[in-house]
Protein backbone atom coordinates (compact mmCIF):
# COMPACT_ATOMS: atom_id res chain seq x y z
CA UNK A 1 0.00 0.00 0.00
CA UNK A 2 0.80 3.49 -1.15
CA UNK A 3 1.29 5.97 1.86
CA UNK A 4 0.80 9.59 0.36
CA UNK A 5 0.37 13.08 2.46
CA UNK A 6 -0.54 16.16 1.41
CA UNK A 7 2.21 19.36 1.55
CA UNK A 8 1.55 21.65 3.79
CA UNK A 9 -1.07 24.09 2.19
CA UNK A 10 0.13 28.08 1.50
CA UNK A 11 -0.97 30.43 -0.35
CA UNK A 12 0.31 30.96 -3.82
CA UNK A 13 1.31 34.47 -4.99
CA UNK A 14 2.31 33.15 -8.11
CA UNK A 15 -0.44 34.08 -10.90
CA UNK A 16 -1.57 33.28 -14.52
CA UNK A 17 0.38 36.24 -15.97
CA UNK A 18 -1.43 36.00 -19.47
CA UNK A 19 -4.72 36.44 -17.57
CA UNK A 20 -3.68 39.30 -15.13
CA UNK A 21 -2.22 41.41 -18.12
CA UNK A 22 -5.57 40.73 -20.21
CA UNK A 23 -7.31 41.49 -17.22
CA UNK A 24 -5.74 44.69 -16.01
CA UNK A 25 -5.49 46.09 -19.56
CA UNK A 26 -9.45 45.51 -19.43
CA UNK A 27 -9.27 47.66 -16.23
CA UNK A 28 -7.26 50.82 -17.57
CA UNK A 29 -9.36 50.94 -20.97
CA UNK A 30 -12.51 50.92 -19.52
CA UNK A 31 -11.75 53.25 -16.14
CA UNK A 32 -10.38 56.09 -18.51
CA UNK A 33 -13.43 55.32 -20.90
CA UNK A 34 -16.18 56.19 -18.13
CA UNK A 35 -14.08 59.23 -17.17
CA UNK A 36 -13.92 60.02 -20.56
CA UNK A 37 -10.12 59.95 -21.35
CA UNK A 38 -8.93 58.41 -24.10
CA UNK A 39 -5.15 58.77 -22.98
CA UNK A 40 -2.80 58.09 -20.06
CA UNK A 41 0.49 59.50 -18.33
CA UNK A 42 2.49 57.64 -16.44
CA UNK A 43 5.86 58.99 -14.56
CA UNK A 44 8.67 56.83 -15.35
CA UNK A 45 11.19 56.73 -12.56
CA UNK A 46 13.39 54.05 -14.62
CA UNK A 47 12.11 51.27 -11.57
CA UNK A 48 9.90 48.24 -12.32
CA UNK A 49 6.52 49.29 -11.21
CA UNK A 50 6.51 52.30 -13.21
CA UNK A 51 8.06 50.22 -16.06
CA UNK A 52 5.18 47.61 -15.96
CA UNK A 53 2.87 50.58 -15.19
CA UNK A 54 3.56 51.93 -18.90
CA UNK A 55 3.70 48.62 -20.45
CA UNK A 56 0.14 47.79 -19.38
CA UNK A 57 -0.77 50.97 -20.47
CA UNK A 58 0.60 50.90 -24.07
CA UNK A 59 -1.19 47.50 -24.66
CA UNK A 60 -4.64 49.41 -23.03
CA UNK A 61 -4.42 52.09 -25.55
CA UNK A 62 -1.69 51.94 -27.77
CA UNK A 63 1.50 53.85 -27.76
CA UNK A 64 0.46 57.02 -29.29
CA UNK A 65 -1.95 57.50 -26.46
CA UNK A 66 0.52 57.24 -23.27
CA UNK A 67 3.03 59.69 -22.52
CA UNK A 68 5.64 59.28 -20.10
CA UNK A 69 7.14 61.84 -17.91
CA UNK A 70 10.65 61.90 -16.12
CA UNK A 71 10.76 64.10 -13.49
CA UNK A 72 14.36 63.83 -12.32
CA UNK A 73 15.93 65.92 -9.16
CA UNK A 74 19.99 66.53 -9.67
CA UNK A 75 21.11 63.54 -7.62
CA UNK A 76 18.40 61.30 -8.94
CA UNK A 77 20.83 58.66 -10.21
CA UNK A 78 22.27 58.30 -13.89
CA UNK A 79 20.77 54.95 -13.72
CA UNK A 80 17.73 56.10 -13.38
CA UNK A 81 17.49 58.24 -16.57
CA UNK A 82 19.43 55.35 -18.59
CA UNK A 83 16.28 52.78 -17.48
CA UNK A 84 13.95 55.46 -17.65
CA UNK A 85 14.89 56.07 -21.78
CA UNK A 86 15.35 51.97 -22.30
CA UNK A 87 11.42 51.37 -20.36
CA UNK A 88 10.25 54.38 -23.36
CA UNK A 89 12.17 52.96 -26.02
CA UNK A 90 11.15 48.91 -25.14
CA UNK A 91 7.54 49.97 -25.30
CA UNK A 92 7.77 52.77 -28.39
CA UNK A 93 6.55 55.95 -26.28
CA UNK A 94 8.38 59.31 -26.21
CA UNK A 95 9.49 60.21 -23.07
CA UNK A 96 9.48 63.97 -22.03
CA UNK A 97 11.86 65.16 -19.28
CA UNK A 98 11.14 67.70 -16.90
CA UNK A 99 13.49 68.94 -13.97
CA UNK A 100 11.62 69.10 -10.07
CA UNK A 101 15.65 70.37 -9.22
CA UNK A 102 14.49 73.91 -9.43
CA UNK A 103 10.97 73.53 -7.99
CA UNK A 104 12.79 71.12 -5.16
CA UNK A 105 15.71 73.88 -4.68
CA UNK A 106 13.13 77.28 -4.89
CA UNK A 107 11.67 75.50 -1.62
CA UNK A 108 14.80 74.53 -0.27
CA UNK A 109 16.69 77.91 -0.40
CA UNK A 110 13.22 79.10 1.98
CA UNK A 111 14.16 76.33 4.54
CA UNK A 112 17.48 75.98 5.69
CA UNK A 113 16.88 73.24 8.18
CA UNK A 114 15.29 70.73 5.48
CA UNK A 115 16.50 67.38 6.15
CA UNK A 116 17.18 64.78 3.66
CA UNK A 117 13.99 62.78 4.52
CA UNK A 118 11.45 65.83 3.90
CA UNK A 119 13.11 66.85 0.98
CA UNK A 120 12.15 63.47 -0.71
CA UNK A 121 9.10 64.63 0.11
CA UNK A 122 8.97 67.27 -1.29
CA UNK A 123 11.07 65.72 -4.60
CA UNK A 124 7.51 63.66 -4.35
CA UNK A 125 5.11 65.99 -4.50
CA UNK A 126 6.96 68.06 -6.75
CA UNK A 127 6.71 65.58 -9.14
CA UNK A 128 2.64 64.98 -8.48
CA UNK A 129 2.26 68.53 -9.12
CA UNK A 130 4.20 67.70 -12.41
CA UNK A 131 2.35 65.03 -12.98
CA UNK A 132 -1.26 66.28 -12.99
CA UNK A 133 -0.38 69.67 -14.71
CA UNK A 134 0.77 67.67 -17.32
CA UNK A 135 -2.28 65.53 -17.12
CA UNK A 136 -4.67 68.63 -17.76
CA UNK A 137 -2.32 69.92 -20.51
CA UNK A 138 -2.86 66.45 -22.87
CA UNK A 139 -6.01 65.51 -21.12
CA UNK A 140 -4.00 62.36 -20.54
CA UNK A 141 -5.54 60.59 -16.83
CA UNK A 142 -2.18 60.27 -14.76
CA UNK A 143 -1.92 55.94 -13.59
CA UNK A 144 -0.25 55.58 -10.53
CA UNK A 145 3.08 52.76 -9.84
CA UNK A 146 2.28 51.84 -6.52
CA UNK A 147 2.09 48.00 -5.83
CA UNK A 148 0.46 46.43 -2.93
CA UNK A 149 3.81 45.93 -0.58
CA UNK A 150 4.66 49.18 -0.62
CA UNK A 151 0.68 50.21 0.20
CA UNK A 152 0.70 48.41 3.08
CA UNK A 153 3.98 49.05 4.14
CA UNK A 154 2.87 52.60 3.72
CA UNK A 155 6.53 53.42 2.27
CA UNK A 156 5.30 55.93 0.11
CA UNK A 157 4.64 59.91 0.24
CA UNK A 158 1.28 60.86 1.44
CA UNK A 159 -0.61 62.93 -1.01
CA UNK A 160 2.37 62.73 -3.33
CA UNK A 161 3.24 59.19 -5.40
CA UNK A 162 -0.33 57.45 -3.93
CA UNK A 163 -2.77 60.62 -5.50
CA UNK A 164 -3.76 59.51 -9.47
CA UNK A 165 -7.11 58.39 -9.32
CA UNK A 166 -6.22 54.79 -11.41
CA UNK A 167 -3.96 52.14 -10.48
CA UNK A 168 -3.87 48.61 -12.29
CA UNK A 169 -0.96 47.08 -9.84
CA UNK A 170 -2.26 48.27 -6.11
CA UNK A 171 -2.72 44.50 -5.82
CA UNK A 172 -0.06 42.67 -6.68
CA UNK A 173 2.78 42.79 -4.38
CA UNK A 174 6.37 43.70 -5.38
CA UNK A 175 7.37 40.18 -6.24
CA UNK A 176 4.73 39.82 -8.34
CA UNK A 177 5.04 43.21 -9.81
CA UNK A 178 8.38 41.99 -10.82
CA UNK A 179 6.94 38.56 -12.26
CA UNK A 180 4.38 40.65 -14.75
CA UNK A 181 6.90 42.67 -15.25
CA UNK A 182 8.77 39.76 -16.98
CA UNK A 183 5.93 38.53 -18.66
CA UNK A 184 5.22 41.85 -20.02
CA UNK A 185 9.02 42.35 -21.43
CA UNK A 186 10.04 45.06 -19.29
CA UNK A 187 13.94 44.84 -19.43
CA UNK A 188 15.97 42.73 -17.20
CA UNK A 189 18.15 45.12 -16.61
CA UNK A 190 14.51 47.25 -14.72
CA UNK A 191 13.31 44.14 -13.45
CA UNK A 192 16.67 42.71 -11.76
CA UNK A 193 17.98 45.69 -10.07
CA UNK A 194 17.95 46.32 -6.48
CA UNK A 195 14.30 48.53 -6.08
CA UNK A 196 14.91 51.88 -4.60
CA UNK A 197 12.68 54.79 -4.53
CA UNK A 198 16.11 57.36 -5.50
CA UNK A 199 15.16 60.15 -3.26
CA UNK A 200 18.37 59.54 -0.62
CA UNK A 201 21.47 58.91 -2.57
CA UNK A 202 22.19 54.98 -2.40
CA UNK A 203 18.96 54.12 -0.97
CA UNK A 204 17.23 50.65 -1.59
CA UNK A 205 13.55 49.93 -0.29
CA UNK A 206 14.69 46.37 1.10
CA UNK A 207 17.52 48.58 3.65
CA UNK A 208 14.90 51.00 4.55
CA UNK A 209 12.11 48.34 5.36
CA UNK A 210 14.44 45.90 6.82
CA UNK A 211 12.86 42.62 5.24
CA UNK A 212 13.45 41.35 1.88
CA UNK A 213 10.27 41.84 -0.16
CA UNK A 214 10.86 37.73 -1.21
CA UNK A 215 9.81 36.99 1.98
CA UNK A 216 7.76 40.25 3.19
CA UNK A 217 5.06 39.38 0.10
CA UNK A 218 4.45 36.09 1.91
CA UNK A 219 3.61 37.17 5.36
CA UNK A 220 1.84 39.82 4.15
CA UNK A 221 -0.74 37.62 1.99
CA UNK A 222 -1.24 35.02 5.22
CA UNK A 223 -1.20 37.49 7.70
CA UNK A 224 -4.00 39.77 5.66
CA UNK A 225 -6.37 36.58 5.19
CA UNK A 226 -5.96 36.25 9.01
CA UNK A 227 -3.55 33.15 9.47
CA UNK A 228 -2.49 33.24 12.90
CA UNK A 229 1.33 33.74 13.61
CA UNK A 230 2.15 30.25 14.19
CA UNK A 231 1.18 29.46 11.08
CA UNK A 232 3.15 31.91 9.59
CA UNK A 233 6.04 31.28 11.78
CA UNK A 234 5.53 27.35 10.47
CA UNK A 235 6.60 28.69 6.74
CA UNK A 236 9.91 28.95 7.98
CA UNK A 237 9.32 33.31 9.01
CA UNK A 238 11.25 34.80 12.13
CA UNK A 239 9.80 36.24 14.47
CA UNK A 240 11.74 39.38 13.98
CA UNK A 241 10.59 39.11 10.21
CA UNK A 242 6.59 38.99 11.27
CA UNK A 243 7.02 41.54 14.20
CA UNK A 244 8.04 43.92 11.73
CA UNK A 245 5.92 43.64 8.91
CA UNK A 246 2.94 44.02 10.94
CA UNK A 247 4.21 47.00 12.35
CA UNK A 248 4.56 48.56 9.15
CA UNK A 249 0.77 47.80 7.99
CA UNK A 250 -0.60 48.58 11.75
CA UNK A 251 1.31 51.85 11.63
CA UNK A 252 0.05 53.04 8.41
CA UNK A 253 -3.52 52.37 8.04
CA UNK A 254 -4.51 56.39 8.64
CA UNK A 255 -2.34 56.62 5.24
CA UNK A 256 -4.40 54.17 3.20
CA UNK A 257 -7.55 56.48 3.73
CA UNK A 258 -8.76 59.76 3.10
CA UNK A 259 -8.80 62.02 5.56
CA UNK A 260 -10.15 62.19 8.68
CA UNK A 261 -13.50 64.25 9.31
CA UNK A 262 -15.48 64.74 12.46
CA UNK A 263 -18.92 63.12 12.02
CA UNK A 264 -21.88 65.31 13.20
CA UNK A 265 -25.03 64.23 11.14
CA UNK A 266 -26.50 61.46 9.96
CA UNK A 267 -25.65 62.43 6.23
CA UNK A 268 -22.16 62.22 6.22
CA UNK A 269 -20.21 61.10 3.49
CA UNK A 270 -18.55 58.12 3.22
CA UNK A 271 -20.13 57.08 6.31
CA UNK A 272 -23.96 57.28 5.81
CA UNK A 273 -24.15 58.89 2.42
CA UNK A 274 -22.36 55.68 0.39
CA UNK A 275 -22.26 56.06 -3.44
CA UNK A 276 -19.89 54.19 -5.42
CA UNK A 277 -16.79 56.32 -6.87
CA UNK A 278 -18.53 55.63 -10.49
CA UNK A 279 -22.63 55.98 -9.58
CA UNK A 280 -23.38 58.82 -12.00
CA UNK A 281 -26.83 58.54 -12.79
CA UNK B 1 -42.08 21.34 -30.10
CA UNK B 2 -39.29 20.55 -27.34
CA UNK B 3 -36.43 22.78 -28.52
CA UNK B 4 -36.58 26.11 -27.30
CA UNK B 5 -34.00 28.72 -28.58
CA UNK B 6 -32.10 30.60 -25.84
CA UNK B 7 -29.71 33.97 -26.06
CA UNK B 8 -27.95 34.25 -23.32
CA UNK B 9 -26.84 37.86 -22.78
CA UNK B 10 -23.30 38.68 -21.12
CA UNK B 11 -24.09 41.99 -21.08
CA UNK B 12 -22.34 45.62 -19.48
CA UNK B 13 -24.70 47.86 -18.06
CA UNK B 14 -23.94 51.38 -18.49
CA UNK B 15 -23.00 52.23 -15.00
CA UNK B 16 -26.13 53.19 -12.50
CA UNK B 17 -27.72 54.81 -15.97
CA UNK B 18 -30.66 52.87 -16.94
CA UNK B 19 -31.87 54.61 -19.78
CA UNK B 20 -28.52 53.96 -21.77
CA UNK B 21 -28.57 50.61 -20.45
CA UNK B 22 -32.04 50.01 -21.72
CA UNK B 23 -30.22 51.47 -25.63
CA UNK B 24 -27.37 49.29 -25.40
CA UNK B 25 -29.86 46.29 -24.52
CA UNK B 26 -32.03 47.19 -27.62
CA UNK B 27 -28.71 47.40 -29.78
CA UNK B 28 -28.04 43.88 -28.34
CA UNK B 29 -31.30 42.72 -29.27
CA UNK B 30 -31.29 43.95 -32.98
CA UNK B 31 -28.32 42.02 -33.34
CA UNK B 32 -30.09 38.92 -32.00
CA UNK B 33 -33.13 39.20 -33.73
CA UNK B 34 -32.16 37.38 -36.80
CA UNK B 35 -31.20 34.18 -34.87
CA UNK B 36 -34.75 34.13 -33.36
CA UNK B 37 -34.21 33.24 -29.61
CA UNK B 38 -37.43 32.53 -27.95
CA UNK B 39 -35.42 33.59 -24.44
CA UNK B 40 -33.15 35.66 -23.76
CA UNK B 41 -31.21 35.22 -20.43
CA UNK B 42 -29.94 39.01 -18.72
CA UNK B 43 -27.40 38.95 -16.12
CA UNK B 44 -28.08 40.13 -11.96
CA UNK B 45 -28.48 43.97 -11.89
CA UNK B 46 -28.47 44.38 -15.30
CA UNK B 47 -29.97 47.71 -15.89
CA UNK B 48 -27.49 49.73 -13.17
CA UNK B 49 -24.61 47.34 -12.60
CA UNK B 50 -24.17 45.36 -9.40
CA UNK B 51 -22.76 48.21 -7.00
CA UNK B 52 -24.72 50.98 -6.11
CA UNK B 53 -24.74 50.87 -2.55
CA UNK B 54 -27.29 53.74 -0.88
CA UNK B 55 -27.92 53.99 -5.20
CA UNK B 56 -30.33 51.09 -4.47
CA UNK B 57 -32.50 53.25 -3.13
CA UNK B 58 -32.53 55.59 -6.23
CA UNK B 59 -32.71 53.53 -8.94
CA UNK B 60 -35.03 50.24 -7.94
CA UNK B 61 -37.58 49.72 -9.89
CA UNK B 62 -40.97 47.75 -9.14
CA UNK B 63 -41.73 45.37 -11.26
CA UNK B 64 -44.49 47.25 -13.31
CA UNK B 65 -41.90 49.79 -14.20
CA UNK B 66 -39.46 47.01 -15.25
CA UNK B 67 -42.13 45.11 -17.18
CA UNK B 68 -43.40 48.90 -18.85
CA UNK B 69 -39.35 49.36 -19.78
CA UNK B 70 -38.61 46.59 -21.36
CA UNK B 71 -41.93 46.57 -23.10
CA UNK B 72 -40.78 50.18 -24.38
CA UNK B 73 -37.89 48.24 -25.82
CA UNK B 74 -39.49 45.51 -27.60
CA UNK B 75 -41.73 48.00 -29.24
CA UNK B 76 -38.56 50.05 -30.24
CA UNK B 77 -36.79 46.77 -31.50
CA UNK B 78 -40.03 46.11 -33.32
CA UNK B 79 -39.80 42.31 -32.25
CA UNK B 80 -42.31 39.70 -33.71
CA UNK B 81 -44.35 37.54 -31.64
CA UNK B 82 -43.80 36.68 -28.24
CA UNK B 83 -39.99 37.54 -26.00
CA UNK B 84 -39.59 35.70 -23.26
CA UNK B 85 -37.11 37.73 -21.05
CA UNK B 86 -34.90 36.51 -17.68
CA UNK B 87 -33.37 39.78 -16.45
CA UNK B 88 -31.67 40.91 -12.95
CA UNK B 89 -32.99 44.12 -11.01
CA UNK B 90 -33.06 46.23 -8.15
CA UNK B 91 -36.78 46.21 -6.92
CA UNK B 92 -38.83 48.26 -5.01
CA UNK B 93 -41.84 47.07 -3.02
CA UNK B 94 -43.58 48.69 -0.12
CA UNK B 95 -40.88 50.87 1.23
CA UNK B 96 -38.30 47.64 0.92
CA UNK B 97 -35.67 46.75 -1.44
CA UNK B 98 -34.27 43.60 -2.97
CA UNK B 99 -32.13 41.71 -5.36
CA UNK B 100 -34.27 40.46 -7.41
CA UNK B 101 -34.68 38.55 -11.06
CA UNK B 102 -37.99 38.58 -13.34
CA UNK B 103 -39.41 36.38 -15.60
CA UNK B 104 -41.33 38.03 -18.58
CA UNK B 105 -43.60 37.19 -21.41
CA UNK B 106 -42.92 40.33 -23.25
CA UNK B 107 -45.10 42.42 -24.54
CA UNK B 108 -47.59 40.69 -22.13
CA UNK B 109 -46.72 40.31 -18.25
CA UNK B 110 -44.37 39.22 -15.72
CA UNK B 111 -44.73 35.81 -14.97
CA UNK B 112 -42.47 35.40 -11.99
CA UNK B 113 -40.01 36.87 -9.93
CA UNK B 114 -37.21 36.05 -7.10
CA UNK B 115 -36.02 37.65 -4.74
CA UNK B 116 -32.23 36.55 -3.50
CA UNK B 117 -32.28 34.85 -0.42
CA UNK B 118 -28.43 34.42 0.23
CA UNK B 119 -27.62 38.34 0.17
CA UNK B 120 -23.76 38.18 0.13
CA UNK B 121 -22.26 40.47 2.75
CA UNK B 122 -18.76 39.68 3.31
CA UNK B 123 -15.63 40.72 1.27
CA UNK B 124 -15.84 42.68 -1.24
CA UNK B 125 -19.94 42.43 -0.54
CA UNK B 126 -22.77 44.45 1.07
CA UNK B 127 -25.76 43.31 0.10
CA UNK B 128 -27.19 43.00 3.27
CA UNK B 129 -26.98 46.05 4.57
CA UNK B 130 -29.10 48.26 1.50
CA UNK B 131 -31.14 45.40 0.88
CA UNK B 132 -34.03 43.21 2.28
CA UNK B 133 -34.05 39.24 1.62
CA UNK B 134 -36.15 37.02 -0.18
CA UNK B 135 -37.93 34.17 1.33
CA UNK B 136 -38.84 31.79 -1.20
CA UNK B 137 -37.70 29.39 -3.93
CA UNK B 138 -40.47 27.92 -6.16
CA UNK B 139 -40.44 26.23 -10.06
CA UNK B 140 -43.05 28.15 -12.06
CA UNK B 141 -44.54 27.65 -15.33
CA UNK B 142 -43.71 30.02 -18.86
CA UNK B 143 -45.00 29.15 -21.91
CA UNK B 144 -42.46 26.23 -22.42
CA UNK B 145 -42.21 24.20 -19.32
CA UNK B 146 -41.47 24.52 -15.48
CA UNK B 147 -38.48 26.74 -14.42
CA UNK B 148 -37.13 28.61 -11.72
CA UNK B 149 -34.84 31.37 -11.01
CA UNK B 150 -31.84 31.95 -8.53
CA UNK B 151 -29.32 34.43 -8.23
CA UNK B 152 -26.17 34.55 -8.24
CA UNK B 153 -24.83 33.34 -4.42
CA UNK B 154 -28.34 31.58 -4.46
CA UNK B 155 -26.84 29.12 -6.61
CA UNK B 156 -23.74 28.54 -4.57
CA UNK B 157 -25.97 26.75 -1.84
CA UNK B 158 -26.98 23.57 -3.36
CA UNK B 159 -29.76 23.38 -1.10
CA UNK B 160 -31.69 26.10 -3.63
CA UNK B 161 -31.64 23.81 -6.79
CA UNK B 162 -32.48 20.90 -4.96
CA UNK B 163 -35.87 22.92 -3.98
CA UNK B 164 -36.23 24.09 -7.50
CA UNK B 165 -35.58 20.43 -8.98
CA UNK B 166 -38.12 18.96 -6.15
CA UNK B 167 -40.67 21.71 -7.47
CA UNK B 168 -40.23 20.52 -11.10
CA UNK B 169 -38.05 22.80 -12.80
CA UNK B 170 -36.44 21.54 -16.07
CA UNK B 171 -34.42 24.76 -16.56
CA UNK B 172 -32.86 27.16 -13.43
CA UNK B 173 -31.96 30.30 -14.83
CA UNK B 174 -29.12 32.34 -12.61
CA UNK B 175 -28.35 35.74 -13.06
CA UNK B 176 -24.96 36.64 -11.87
CA UNK B 177 -22.01 39.12 -10.92
CA UNK B 178 -19.38 37.93 -10.48
CA UNK B 179 -16.38 39.92 -9.33
CA UNK B 180 -12.97 37.97 -10.69
CA UNK B 181 -10.56 37.28 -8.02
CA UNK B 182 -8.13 34.88 -7.60
CA UNK B 183 -5.95 34.46 -10.71
CA UNK B 184 -3.72 31.45 -10.19
CA UNK B 185 -5.49 29.28 -12.87
CA UNK B 186 -6.51 28.65 -16.45
CA UNK B 187 -9.76 31.19 -15.41
CA UNK B 188 -10.16 33.28 -12.24
CA UNK B 189 -11.01 31.39 -9.16
CA UNK B 190 -15.31 32.23 -8.99
CA UNK B 191 -15.48 31.72 -12.96
CA UNK B 192 -13.68 27.99 -12.38
CA UNK B 193 -16.03 27.71 -9.21
CA UNK B 194 -19.34 28.59 -11.40
CA UNK B 195 -18.66 25.90 -13.39
CA UNK B 196 -17.62 23.11 -11.21
CA UNK B 197 -21.46 24.27 -9.91
CA UNK B 198 -23.40 24.36 -12.51
CA UNK B 199 -21.86 21.34 -14.02
CA UNK B 200 -22.75 19.34 -10.65
CA UNK B 201 -25.89 20.64 -10.14
CA UNK B 202 -27.30 19.98 -13.87
CA UNK B 203 -26.45 16.53 -13.55
CA UNK B 204 -27.23 15.75 -10.22
CA UNK B 205 -31.08 16.70 -10.76
CA UNK B 206 -30.96 16.33 -15.08
CA UNK B 207 -31.82 19.73 -15.91
CA UNK B 208 -30.49 22.56 -17.70
CA UNK B 209 -28.68 25.39 -15.72
CA UNK B 210 -28.01 28.72 -17.41
CA UNK B 211 -26.01 30.89 -16.17
CA UNK B 212 -25.88 34.78 -17.22
CA UNK B 213 -22.82 36.50 -15.82
CA UNK B 214 -22.22 40.17 -15.79
CA UNK B 215 -19.14 42.38 -17.31
CA UNK B 216 -17.70 45.71 -17.03
CA UNK B 217 -15.08 46.92 -14.47
CA UNK B 218 -16.72 48.96 -11.70
CA UNK B 219 -14.93 50.66 -9.60
CA UNK B 220 -11.75 48.33 -9.75
CA UNK B 221 -13.72 45.42 -9.58
CA UNK B 222 -13.90 43.30 -12.73
CA UNK B 223 -17.19 41.34 -13.64
CA UNK B 224 -15.72 38.27 -15.00
CA UNK B 225 -18.59 36.61 -17.55
CA UNK B 226 -17.93 33.49 -18.11
CA UNK B 227 -21.65 33.21 -18.87
CA UNK B 228 -22.94 29.18 -19.42
CA UNK B 229 -25.50 26.98 -20.13
CA UNK B 230 -24.63 23.11 -19.14
CA UNK B 231 -27.13 20.28 -20.02
CA UNK B 232 -29.18 17.57 -18.09
CA UNK B 233 -26.16 15.54 -18.70
CA UNK B 234 -23.96 18.15 -16.87
CA UNK B 235 -21.69 18.87 -19.98
CA UNK B 236 -21.45 22.71 -21.24
CA UNK B 237 -23.24 23.31 -23.94
CA UNK B 238 -22.01 26.64 -24.36
CA UNK B 239 -19.43 28.92 -22.91
CA UNK B 240 -19.05 32.62 -23.01
CA UNK B 241 -15.42 34.54 -23.19
CA UNK B 242 -14.11 36.15 -19.68
CA UNK B 243 -14.49 40.50 -19.24
CA UNK B 244 -15.84 41.41 -22.40
CA UNK B 245 -20.16 41.25 -23.47
CA UNK B 246 -21.05 38.14 -25.84
CA UNK B 247 -23.85 36.34 -26.96
CA UNK B 248 -24.86 32.51 -26.34
CA UNK B 249 -27.34 30.64 -28.65
CA UNK B 250 -28.18 27.31 -27.26
CA UNK B 251 -31.47 25.08 -27.55
CA UNK B 252 -32.96 23.94 -24.84
CA UNK B 253 -34.47 20.76 -25.79
CA UNK B 254 -36.89 19.16 -22.80
CA UNK B 255 -36.50 15.89 -24.87
CA UNK B 256 -33.17 15.03 -23.27
CA UNK B 257 -34.34 15.44 -20.02
CA UNK B 258 -36.54 12.14 -19.41
CA UNK B 259 -33.66 9.89 -20.60
CA UNK B 260 -30.58 11.18 -18.66
CA UNK B 261 -32.90 11.13 -15.59
CA UNK B 262 -34.34 7.07 -16.61
CA UNK B 263 -30.45 6.98 -16.77
CA UNK B 264 -29.30 8.87 -13.74
CA UNK B 265 -32.62 8.76 -11.34
CA UNK B 266 -31.02 10.90 -8.41
CA UNK B 267 -33.99 13.17 -8.27
CA UNK B 268 -36.34 10.35 -7.60
CA UNK B 269 -33.91 8.67 -5.08
CA UNK B 270 -33.90 12.14 -3.19
CA UNK B 271 -37.70 12.66 -3.81
CA UNK B 272 -37.70 9.41 -2.04
CA UNK B 273 -34.90 9.33 0.40
CA UNK B 274 -35.12 13.03 1.96
CA UNK B 275 -38.13 12.74 3.52
CA UNK B 276 -36.09 10.31 5.36
CA UNK B 277 -33.84 12.99 6.35
CA UNK B 278 -35.80 15.71 7.66
CA UNK B 279 -35.99 14.44 10.91
CA UNK B 280 -32.29 15.39 10.89
CA UNK B 281 -32.67 18.93 9.40
CA UNK B 282 -34.91 20.02 12.05
CA UNK B 283 -32.19 18.85 14.71
CA UNK B 284 -29.71 20.73 12.99
CA UNK B 285 -31.45 23.67 12.44
CA UNK B 286 -32.47 23.53 16.04
CA UNK B 287 -36.13 23.49 15.62
CA UNK B 288 -36.72 20.40 17.66
CA UNK B 289 -35.70 22.27 20.54
CA UNK B 290 -37.16 25.42 20.17
CA UNK B 291 -40.89 23.55 19.55
CA UNK B 292 -40.19 21.70 23.18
Amino acid sequence: MRILEAPKAQEVLELNWLLVADFLTRFIREELAWRGYEKAIVAVSGGVDSATTLALAVRALGAERVHALFLPYRESSPTSREHAQLVAKTFGVALEEVDITPMVEGYAALTPDLTPHRKGNVMARARMIVLFDKSEAYKALPLGTGNKTERLFGYYTWHGDDTPPVNPLGDLYKTQVWRLAEYLGVPEAVVRKPPTADLIPGQTDEADLGVRYLRADVILEHYLKGYPDQYILGLGFTEEELRRVKERVNRTHWKRALPTVALLSSTGIGEFYLRPLDYRP
Amino acid sequence: MEEVRHAVLQFRPEKSRIGESLARLRAHLEALRPHAPQVVVLPEAALTGYFLQGGVRELALTRHELLELLVGVYEEVGWEGVLDVVVGFYERDEGAYYNSAAYLELPHRVVHVHRKVFLPTYGVFDEERYLARGRRVEAFRTRFGKAALLICEDFWHSITATLAALDGAEVIYVPAASPARGFQGGYPENVARWRTLAQAVAAEHGLYVVVASLVGFEGGKGMSGGSLAVGPDGRVLAEAPLFEEAALLFALDRGRIAPVRYESPLLSDLEAGLPLLLPDLQRVLGRRDADT
